[in-house]
């Protein structure tokens, strides 16, 4: 990973439509080199996967969101891992983070409507060993996400020219 | 009844193509390459220390130079960054953009008769300022062959027994060209030798791609003779914001403080406010814009040159200064048609005066996305030619 491979993600980051001849002319690297370094960073497992950051409210499908905080007892040898990774693979489980403060594990759970998420939480959150606590905060409205605002900017107005 | 209007203010030239860009104004679905202006907003860090500045009541005259802050500051981030050494005492003084800080800096050195030379293309306002102070306004001219550096047997060329200063403005608008160390020595023996005052413009100080800025005054015995003139507009993204400033030995620094303290009385306080909190905290915004400019001027210039219209790589600022010889047509006429034709608004290089001709500034502080669009249509408009 040097400094090449960085800048790589970063536009990858931000577009990751960009083909590898776009991307070449940007970094002044030959197309072929971005295209194996990018295969390298995909073979490490450093890049993950590509997807596309959504607007869900605009696009209006009504799925719900909740943050959920849980208080965990951790276990012997392996700390939280094994509960975390257990939870992890649930298929409403879309972002969980081992964090500091009052609670230890944070989850970001979406859903089709509030009582699905709620039943989740109570059905298959709440009963595991292990999990002390639970508490769950209903989304109400995105304003940014991963760096991307949701809302409207007003467009700035700027001279058609300047010396 | 009489014509009020005075000899310096007829003097000045209107900007020649003030037509040309009404019609800009008039015209839909133009992607405009003329703003000399990053399209990015100001970092909210500093939109949001200056907004509760003033709900704190902070909107008050500062001293004359400045909040004292702001030049401690100023003076610690030039020492870091350029190994630039003024003092926030008596060496900074705090003005509204750096065309004010270009205005009295000409005006405390320049008398009735004087010669300034400036090195061209230039940015528009250097000329008609000189006029204004009674000068006499000396383009030297910065050609293609030099990648649009001075060339030290241009100026050598130049300079008569009048010559009082010489005005220089690295990486440059409109050109993008930098001078590095070895560049500005072979300026410098010249300047010391015939005992010339630097005005030194380095607005774009931190718009450089290849490598660090170098400071004029940090070149040979120069300091004691340099004015050095920065803002905050280009670099954090702050043209609205009007803050500049000029840095020079104490006795330089007191006489364009009296013209300052008479035409300006101090720069606005929310907006140094601003630009303190962007030197405390804007450092990784900036870095960020720096990067994003680096890449669209790769992209830019590559396409460029794909489509035909020959470009050296500008090292810093935001602007490509590709030729329009190949074309057959004046610098004038290619931005006319450009504009009429496939609505992409570039301006001429004749506008910045002695070696601009023949070529079309491009700020690609737009989009990448409108960059290729714009490419995109130059193309066509070479093709239908």
């Amino acid at each position: 990973m040097d400094e090449k491979d960085l800048e790589l993600l970063r536009i990858l980051e931000e577009n990751s439509r960009l083909s590898a001849e776009e991307i070449a002319t940007m970094t002044n690297l030959a197309a072929g080199e971005v295209e194996a370094r990018v295969h390298a960073l995909e073979a490490a497992q450093v890049i993950k996967r590509y997807s596309t950051v959504i607007n869900w409210e605009k696009a209006g499908n009504g799925e719900v969101s909740a943050i959920i905080e849980l208080k965990v007892s951790p276990e012997r040898d392996f700390g939280y891992d094994r509960i975390a990774e257990r939870l992890s693979r649930f298929r409403q489980v879309r972002t969980l983070r081992l964090i500091t403060g009052t609670y230890d594990l944070q989850l970001i759970v979406t859903g089709k409507n509030m009582q699905e998420v709620s039943r989740f939480v109570s059905e298959h959150v709440a009963p595991m060993d292990r999990i002390r606590e639970t508490a769950t905060h209903i989304v109400m409205k995105s304003y940014k996400e991963n760096g991307n605002a949701l809302f409207e900017q007003p467009e700035t107005e700027r001279l058609p020219y300047s010396f | 009844m009489r014509n009020f209007v005075s000899e310096r203010a007829r003097e000045i030239p209107p900007s020649g193509i003030r037509k040309f860009f009404d019609l800009v104004l008039t015209m839909e679905d133009v992607i405009s390459l003329g703003v000399g202006e990053p399209d990015f907003r100001t970092p909210w860090n500093i939109c949001e220390s200056s907004i509760y500045s003033i709900e704190q009541g902070t909107t008050s005259y500062t001293s004359n130079k400045g909040l004292q802050s702001l030049r401690d500051a100023l003076s610690r981030h030039l020492a870091k960054n350029y190994n630039l050494q003024y003092s926030g005492d008596d060496e900074i003084i705090i003005t509204s953009g750096v065309s004010e800080a270009l205005d009295i800096a000409i005006r405390a050195v320049v008398d009735p008769g004087d010669e300034v030379l400036i090195a061209q293309p230039s940015y528009v306002s250097y000329a008609p300022c000189v006029t204004l102070a009674g000068g006499t306004a000396v383009p030297v001219r910065c050609t293609e062959k030099d990648h649009f550096k001075l060339n030290a047997d241009a100026l050598a060329e130049q300079i008569t027994g009048k010559s009082k200063a010489l005005i220089i403005n690295f990486p440059n608008n409109p050109t993008g060209a930098v001078m590095e160390e070895s560049d500005l020595k072979a300026i410098a023996d010249l300047v010391i030798d015939h005992d010339l005052l630097l005005i030194s413009d380095e607005v774009y100080a931190e718009l450089t791609y290849e490598k660090r800025h170098c400071a004029t005054a940090t070149v040979a015995d120069l300091r004691e003779r340099t004015i050095t003139l920065n803002g905050f507009s280009k670099a954090y993204a702050m043209t609205g914001w009007r803050i500049g400033y000029l840095c020079a030995p104490k006795e330089l620094c007191d006489a364009a403080l009296k013209i300052h303290q008479y035409v300006m009385l101090c720069a606005p306080v929310m907006g140094q406010v601003g630009a303190l909190e962007a030197l405390r905290s804007a450092e990784e915004d900036k870095n960020s814009m720096v990067n994003e400019y680096r890449l669209r001027r790769n992209m830019f210039v590559a396409g460029l040159n794909r489509i035909g219209l020959s470009c050296h790589v500008p090292e810093g600022a935001f602007y490509a200064f590709p030729s329009v010889k190949s074309t057959g047509l004046s610098d004038v006429e290619f931005a006319e048609r450009l504009l009429k034709e496939q609505r992409v608004a570039v301006v001429p290089g004749s506008v910045f005066g002695t070696g601009g001709e023949d070529h079309i500034r491009c700020a690609y502080a737009v989009s990448r996305k409108e960059l290729n669009e714009a490419l995109g249509r130059m193309e066509t408009f070479l093709q239908d030619l």
